[in-house]
C-alpha cells in the first residue's frame, strides 16, 4: 500500500516525547558561541569609541563627556563586529537573545565608579606628561634661539 | 463560453510568506492568465554600497535573505575577492562549502514542508520542519547564529570551526539522513501525494532553457546545470554528480529537491573528510579597484553578483541576479491554464523569495 507509508512515523510522534520545549519551564541550553545581545563590562570599558566607529548600523553612542556608553538594542544586528574590535575585550556577546519590547528604547551604561577613576588618574597622567612635553619643547625653543640669536652676533 | 473574473493572490496569502501579488484571470476554475506584480518590499539595499564601506556591506549581503544568507555573503565575498585577487586559503574554502552545503539543506527541507503545507499534508510538514531544526542547530554551533550566520567576511572566515566539532556533524547528519528516508520516501511513493503533483505544471526542457529558468526547478525538467559544477570554493575537489529529473513537472521538482538534500549530505561528509589544517583569514590590504561577476549555485538556483569597484572604501555598484528572478516568468507559464486549486503549488514550486529578488 503506497499511502500507509506515513503512519508508521505518526504513529510514532503520536507517542513519543514532544520535539519542542516546554517553555518556560524548561530553557534552551544555545552551544558555545551564539550571538545573543551585545553587554559591556563597565569596570574595563576605556571609552575608547571603537565600537562606536566600526558598528556597521551605528547602534553604539560613546559619550566621553557624560562617561557612558549606550546601546540601541533595536538596532542591533548581533554581528559581533564590535566584540571582534575592542581592544580591551570589556565586550562581549551574551547567549540569550535580545529581549524584545514595546518601545525602541536605548540602554544606557554608566563606568563604573572604579573605572571613572582610572580613567581620570590616567588622564590627569596625560595631561601632566603632556604638559611636561609642552615645557620641554618651550625651553628647548627657547635654547635654539638664543644660539641662533648667538650664532646670529658672532659673524659680525 | 463562461465570463471571465480575476482573482487576486497575495500579497498576504497563507500558503507562503512571500509579498508577491497575482491577479488570476479565471474562466470557471481555470487560469488563463496570471499578472504578476512584485514591489511590496524594496529595500534599496544595492544602493547602499555607496554609503557602507566595503567590508561592512558583507553583512548587508547576508541580509539580503534569509534563507539564502549564506549564498548572498559568499557570492559577494567572493568577487570582491577577485577583484582585489585575494586567495583564500584552502581551509576556508572547504568550510564555506560545508556551511554553503549546510545552508542548502536547510533551505531545501523548509522548501519541502511549505510543498507540504500547500498540498495539505500538516503531519509531513511538521515532521519535515522538525528535521531542519537539527540542520539549524549545527549552524548555530558552527556559526553563531540559525539563519545569519556572519560568519563571512571578505578575506576568509570571521572564525574557525573546529575539527572536534565538525566530526560531531556526522553521526547527526546520519541521524537526518535516516529520518528523511522516511519523508522522502512518502513525497514520492504516496498516491495522496503524487496525485497533487504528477502531471502539474508541466515545462518541457525546450521551455525551460528558453524561459531562463535556473536551479532545482530547471533540473526538475531534466536539463543538466548546475553552477556548483564551475568549481568555485572546494566544489572542483569533491565528486557529485548533478541530480535531474525527466518528469518535467511538479513532482519531477520535489525529486531533484529530495535527492539534492541527500547529495548535500554526502558533500559535506566529503569535505569534512578533507579538510585541512591552516588559518582561515588572509589580511586584506587596500580598497578594490576594478569589476568582477560571479555566478554561484544558491539553493533555489544560479545567482549572479556583479561588483564594480573604484579603488575607495565605498564600492561603485552591486547588482544581484537573484534566483527567483529568473524564475517567475515560468512561473506565470505555468500558472497558465492550470487548476485553481493547483496555484499555491505551482507558485510554490519555484520555492520564491520575492523579498530576495527585490532587495
Amino acid at each position: 500500500m503506497n499511502n500507509v507509508n506515513f503512519v508508521g512515523q505518526a504513529l510514532k510522534n503520536l507517542f513519543s516525547k514532544p520535539a519542542t520545549l516546554n517553555y518556560p519551564f524548561e530553557k534552551r541550553e544555545f552551544p558555545e558561541g551564539t550571538r545573543g545581545h551585545v553587554e559591556n563590562d563597565m569596570d574595563v570599558c576605556i571609552l575608547c569609541g571603537l565600537c562606536q566607529m566600526k558598528c556597521p548600523t551605528g547602534a553604539i553612542t560613546v559619550d566621553k563627556k557624560a562617561q557612558t556608553w549606550a546601546i540601541r538594542p533595536f538596532s542591533c544586528i548581533q554581528c559581533r563586529c564590535c566584540v571582534d574590535n575592542c581592544p580591551k575585550k570589556s565586550l562581549s556577546m551574551d547567549k540569550m537573545y535580545q529581549e524584545p519590547g514595546p518601545e525602541k528604547t536605548e540602554r544606557v551604561l554608566d563606568l563604573s565608579d572604579k573605572q571613572k577613576e582610572v580613567l581620570a588618574a590616567q588622564a590627569k597622567a596625560a595631561a601632566e606628561k603632556a604638559a611636561a612635553a609642552k615645557a620641554a619643547m618651550e625651553a628647548k625653543k627657547k635654547a635654539e634661539a638664543a644660539a641662533a640669536a648667538g650664532g646670529a652676533g658672532n659673524p659680525s | 463560453m463562461s465570463s471571465r473574473s480575476v482573482i487576486p493572490f497575495g500579497p498576504q496569502h497563507p500558503v507562503l510568506p512571500e509579498p508577491i501579488h497575482l491577479d488570476l484571470v479565471l474562466e470557471d476554475e481555470r487560469v488563463v492568465e496570471a499578472v504578476p506584480s512584485i514591489g511590496f518590499v524594496h529595500r534599496g539595499l544595492e544602493s547602499l554600497v555607496s554609503k557602507k564601506d566595503f567590508k561592512e556591506m558583507v553583512y548587508v549581503a547576508e541580509r539580503i535573505c534569509g534563507i539564502c544568507s549564506f549564498g548572498h555573503g559568499f557570492g559577494y565575498c567572493d568577487a570582491v575577492e577577485h577583484i582585489m585577487d585575494i586567495h583564500v586559503t584552502e581551509r576556508t574554502d572547504y568550510l564555506r562549502t560545508i556551511l554553503f552545503e549546510l545552508s542548502r539543506m536547510h533551505s531545501h527541507i523548509l522548501w519541502m514542508g511549505l510543498m507540504a503545507d500547500a498540498f495539505g499534508f500538516e503531519n509531513l510538514f511538521m515532521d519535515t520542519w522538525r528535521i531542519r531544526e537539527k540542520v539549524l542547530d549545527m549552524l548555530e554551533a558552527a556559526t553563531g547564529g540559525r539563519v545569519i550566520f556572519s560568519i563571512l567576511d571578505v578575506g576568509g572566515l570571521r572564525r574557525d570551526v573546529p575539527d572536534d566539532m565538525l566530526k560531531s556533524f556526522l553521526p547527526v547528519l546520519d541521524d537526518i539522513e535516516k529520518e528523511l528516508a522516511i519523508d522522502i520516501k512518502t513525497f514520492l511513493n504516496d498516491s495522496a501525494v503524487k496525485s497533487r503533483l504528477c502531471g502539474v505544471g508541466i515545462l518541457t526542457p525546450e521551455q525551460v532553457e528558453t524561459l531562463g529558468c535556473c536551479g532545482p526547478f530547471l533540473r526538475g525538467s531534466g536539463v543538466k546545470r548546475d553552477s556548483r559544477k564551475l568549481g568555485y570554493a572546494a566544489y572542483d575537489d569533491i565528486d557529485f554528480e548533478i541530480i535531474t529529473s525527466n518528469d518535467c513537472d511538479t513532482y519531477g521538482r520535489t525529486f531533484v529537491r529530495a535527492y539534492e538534500i541527500l547529495q548535500s549530505i554526502k558533500i559535506i561528509r566529503q569535505a569534512i573528510s578533507k579538510v585541512p589544517s591552516g588559518e582561515v583569514m588572509v589580511p586584506v590590504k587596500g580598497f578594490p579597484q576594478g569589476e568582477h561577476m560571479t555566478r554561484l549555485e544558491q539553493p533555489r538556483g544560479e545567482a549572479c553578483y556583479y561588483v564594480k569597484a573604484n579603488g575607495t572604501r565605498f564600492l561603485e555598484r552591486m547588482r544581484v541576479r537573484t534566483p527567483t528572478f529568473a524564475n517567475i516568468p515560468a512561473l506565470t507559464e505555468t500558472l497558465q491554464g492550470c487548476d485553481m486549486a493547483d496555484v499555491p503549488i505551482l507558485i510554490v514550486a519555484i520555492d520564491p523569495c520575492i523579498s530576495c529578488t527585490e532587495r
